[in-house]
């Protein structure tokens, strides 16, 4: 039996298995596209750009993920290109941290990583949504192997310090209950003809079927303790086999506690376009992207010098820097052009000779503060434990939340979950703490939900964006009034000058904006380089 | 009850998405904040973790978080309350996160802490007066 909307999508893929053998494939892609299919980011396909005036050339500053993909389109293009780099390592933010890495911040802490083989923790960027499509472009291109990143997990837990006792719940059981409730209420409401004057006659007997099938309720439009509820919120005893298999439903939850909980925040966050699934991460770190990135524009990479200042004129552009390698001796790197990719947050404070509108833009986006925690614990006990494969438990407490690792599931051994994930007020006062501070706090809050951790714990690391001495904050913070303000002049070419990053793109904080930002900065600055703008 | 009221006020501002829900993050589900009831509070729980412990900032790749230490831009207290509300450069605004109260407690703090001797005290109606209208993006 066909329900409505197979009828529809038959229908939908007749006609485009149609428009593909009769027009081929663009035009399939295209119709997809325009009968809402295949929809990613603003990103359609890499720039192919061409045909450089010989010998001009360009300067990129800041090797993280815009800077290198900026200089791998800019010399496909044919121009000359180099990069400097501040830090010894490229990547820029997309980084991860394993065993015998050293994590040194503003302020002096200093800490070793003791992860054992194999373990990372992703202190930045850490999981890519299946739209982020000029990001995954490239990853296939660069050859860097991914693997789902699971976001959602229905049996990882939610706890909230004031609500059901401070006993964490299960997230199926929330997500069961909440959507059960509510769809008894709204059934109701219609059946007893409360709502006669929102919906039209037609509608009723079409919504409390809705409602019945979508809140799990009883055929008299109950969400009740019983069989039905309990196939979606797990039983009290499970299903088994043999004589004494018979399962026992689960209780609910109270409603009213639900509601008040604001847990259901936490239902509403993985409905967000960032966070629905399929998303990604890849194998090994996600640290194995700069590296992919790297290895294409290596022969272009000068790292270790700290710019000072930029400078052009009618004639190029000309940035001043410490060569750190060699005892910080000033130097100076001229070119036709430049890609500055910079966070705003040092940049702000370098001598930068732009416009004064400019001026104003580079100064006008603060960064926002963030906190993570790598815990090591002796063995999966989330996994062995408590069935917990992946996914996201979420807590009221400052550290928010515990993700537990997509990958290695099922492995004996140490492995790390990401402990803690601040932003915020939470961040600022994680920012502040030591790192011995800090691990003990994601410690402490952790047994809230899994008393374990103090048994099983074996090392931590914490990072704390706003301490990093080459971004001051973990990304760009927009505001509304700034936006609108000076966001356009952010992202114009200044005489010889383009700046590129998450903080020039409307996905800021993601990998994917810094990939949107330098596609769309390197293919202007060509533009106006072969002087057609 | 004047705890609890804070307390009030420090959620109601923390559980405002825009207020610091950034993309990558479930921070639309903002962790608590510890109480904030003085201005040494609000110190360590917010400005400590970039002007750092003792007030000395610290330097990074050609910029800095600038010292409060021995600063002499503290003089006047409006200014150190222009940038709290504000923010600058780098610096978020705090005009979501903290009341004017708070904003009062910790500019008093940190102009009479780290060499700091201003003694004058800022009052809070005056904070009132030069609240800025910032909102964050939705993310």
């Amino acid at each position: 039996m066909a329900s409505p909307s197979n009828t529809r999508s038959q229908t939908r893929r007749q006609l485009l298995s149609r428009i593909g053998t009769l027009a081929g494939s663009v035009a399939l892609y295209q119709a997809m596209t325009s009968m809402g299919h295949a929809m990613g980011t603003d990103f359609s396909g890499p720039p192919k750009l061409s045909g450089a005036k010989k010998g001009t050339s360009v300067l990129v500053l800041g090797a993280g993920l815009a800077g290198m993909l900026s200089a791998y389109e800019l010399r496909k293009a044919g121009y000359d290109v180099k990069i400097i780099e501040f830090q010894t390592r490229s990547g820029g933010r997309n980084i991860s941290l394993r065993g015998g890495d050293t994590v040194t911040e503003l302020g002096g802490a200093t800490q070793k990583v003791g992860f054992a083989p194999g373990n990372y923790i992703n202190p930045g960027p850490w999981r890519i949504p299946y739209h982020h499509q000029g990001l995954l472009y490239y990853c296939r291109e660069f050859g860097v192997e991914l693997e789902p990143f699971i976001e959602l997990n229905h049996n990882s837990w939610l706890h909230s310090t004031g609500s059901f006792g401070g006993k964490a719940v299960r997230y199926r059981e929330l997500a069961a209950d909440f959507t059960g409730f509510t769809a008894e209420l709204l059934a109701k409401a219609v059946d007893q003809h409360k709502l006669d004057d929102l919906v039209t006659p037609d509608e009723v007997a079409h919504l409390k079927n809705a409602m019945q099938g979508w809140g799990a309720l009883t055929p008299d439009l109950t969400y009740a303790k019983g069989n039905i509820s309990s196939l979606r919120r797990g039983f009290e005893k499970s299903q088994g086999g043999g004589l004494n298999g018979a399962p026992i439903p689960s209780d609910l939850m109270q409603r009213g506690e639900i509601w008040k909980s604001g847990m259901w925040n936490w239902m509403a966050f993985h409905e967000r376009l960032d966070m629905q699934t399929t998303m990604f991460q890849p194998v090994g770190g996600m640290d194995n992207i700069g590296k992919a990135f790297t290895r294409q524009v290596k022969d272009l990479l000068q790292l270790n010098c700290k710019v000072t200042a930029i400078h052009q004129d009618e004639h190029g552009v000309s940035v001043t820097y410490n060569d750190m390698q060699h005892g910080g001796v000033v130097r100076q790197a001229k070119a036709d052009y430049c890609v500055c990719t910079i966070p705003l947050s040092i940049l702000s404070q370098l001598d930068v000779q732009v416009s004064d509108g400019m001026k104003a833009a580079i100064g006008a986006v603060p960064y926002a503060s963030s906190v993570k925690l790598g815990l090591e614990f002796k063995r999966r006990f989330w996994e062995e434990d408590d069935q917990i494969y992946g996914g996201i438990s979420f807590t009221d407490q400052p550290i928010s939340q515990i993700s537990y690792p997509s990958h290695g599931i099922f492995s004996k051994g140490p492995a790390v979950l990401l402990g803690g994930y601040m932003f915020g007020p939470a961040a600022y006062d994680f920012a502040g703490m030591t790192p011995q501070e800090r691990l003990e706090q994601g410690i402490r809050q952790g047994l809230a939900f899994h008393p374990q951790y103090r048994k099983e714990f074996l090392n931590g690391v914490s990072f704390a964006w706003s301490r990093v001495p080459w971004t001051l904050g973990c990304c760009s913070m927009w505001s509304e009034e700034a936006r609108k303000t000076h966001y356009k002049t952010l992202c114009s070419i200044d005489q010889r000058l383009v700046l590129a990053g998450e903080h020039a793109s409307y996905v800021g904080c993601w990998q994917e904006g810094a990939i949107l930002s330098a596609l769309d900065a390197v293919t202007r600055l060509h533009k106006r380089a072969l002087g057609a703008a | 009850m004047r705890k609890f009221l804070l307390l009030s006020a420090l959620v109601a501002a923390a559980a405002v998405p825009a207020g610091f829900a950034r993309a990558d993050s479930a921070s639309a589900i903002s962790g608590k904040m510890e109480a904030l009831p003085s201005g040494e509070a609000i110190y360590r729980h917010v400005c400590q973790s970039c002007h750092m412990a003792e007030g000395q900032g610290a330097v990074g790749a050609g910029a800095q978080i600038p010292a409060l230490a021995h600063n002499p831009r503290l003089q006047v207290a409006s200014y150190p309350a222009t940038v709290i509300l504000n923010g600058y450069g780098a610096m978020p605004w705090f005009s979501g996160l903290l009341n004017d109260q708070q904003i009062a407690d910790v500019v008093d703090y940190v102009r009479t802490h780290f060499g700091n001797h201003y003694t004058d005290k800022l009052n809070p109606s005056e904070v009132a007066l030069m609240r800025p209208h910032l909102t964050a993006e939705e993310q």
